[in-house]
């Protein structure tokens, strides 16, 4: 792992939490983390956790829902979770659409959407 | 009209990424300490956050100016954005949405504007692009 976004593995599920600001060589880094471990480990769920962010803006938005999107071409399904009101509702409000990613309330939720999710398929 | 008093002003620049950053979490927590709810701030600091980001991207460095406003039943917070960038060509169709040089989905600037109460641009090409941005609380 080469960025500062810690990422857990449980089973074949990632499990992130993206907290700090993200900078053009953070985002970077932890898409590339996210694609390695990926492919590592035979993942097939990615959950990222953003109840630590304040802000997302279309730049951190972008950079989510890139992961979301790339995560897929790799046969893994991406859940967003823990998105703050006042958040979704500034998304929203620009406009910004965030395809590629399914979303849940928190982490229990994201988890069990995953869940709901695979047995589908 | 009630004419606008400026009660403060902060100067700060606009010339590497972490700037960004501070620009934005100085209006956060102007906003903040001001009694701005979650939703006003939110979107106060992430037009800020778009608009200081469009400096350092498309015009290397610039400033951003904050400043506290008051009309007697009124408060506001007004930061304005200022480069000697290349400027913005197809103004309309930025503002529009959806319409990008750089890589981004083009909603920064039209996106900005849907976030506040006020929103001025102004641009000349070849010679740079000042927006200004004002959010309002009343009293």
């Amino acid at each position: 792992m080469s960025g500062t976004i810690p990422i857990l593995r449980m089973g074949d599920v990632l499990l992130t939490t993206v907290h700090v600001e993200l900078r053009d060589a953070v985002a970077e880094a932890f898409q590339a983390d996210v694609l390695a471990a990926i492919e590592k480990g035979q993942i097939r769920g990615l959950v990222i956790d953003i109840s630590g962010l304040d802000m997302v803006d279309t730049y951190v938005a972008r950079i989510l829902a890139e992961t979301g999107r790339m995560a897929r071409l790799m046969g893994t399904v991406t859940v967003l979770c823990g998105m703050r009101p006042e958040i979704a509702a500034t998304l929203v409000r620009m406009g910004y659409p965030m395809d590629g990613v399914h979303a849940a309330l928190d982490l229990d939720e994201g988890l069990e959407r995953l869940r709901s999710l695979r047995g589908r398929r | 009209m009630t004419p606008i008093t400026v009660t403060s002003r902060r100067e700060m620049p606009v010339e590497v990424e972490d700037d960004v950053i501070l620009v934005r979490r100085a209006v956060r927590d102007l906003a903040q300490a001001r009694g701005f709810d979650a939703f006003a701030s939110a979107a106060v600091t992430t037009a800020t956050s778009e608009l200081t980001r469009n400096i350092w991207v498309h015009a290397d460095k610039g400033v951003a100016v904050i400043e506290e406003l008051s009309t007697g039943d009124r408060y506001g917070i007004r930061v304005t954005f200022r480069d000697e960038g290349p400027g913005i060509a197809h103004v309309d169709r930025v503002l529009a949405g959806g319409f990008s040089t750089a890589r981004s989905l083009g909603l920064g600037l039209s996106g900005s504007r849907r976030l506040v109460d006020d929103f001025r641009l102004e641009t000349t090409v070849g010679q740079g692009t000042t927006v200004e941005i004002v959010k309002w609380k009343s009293i």
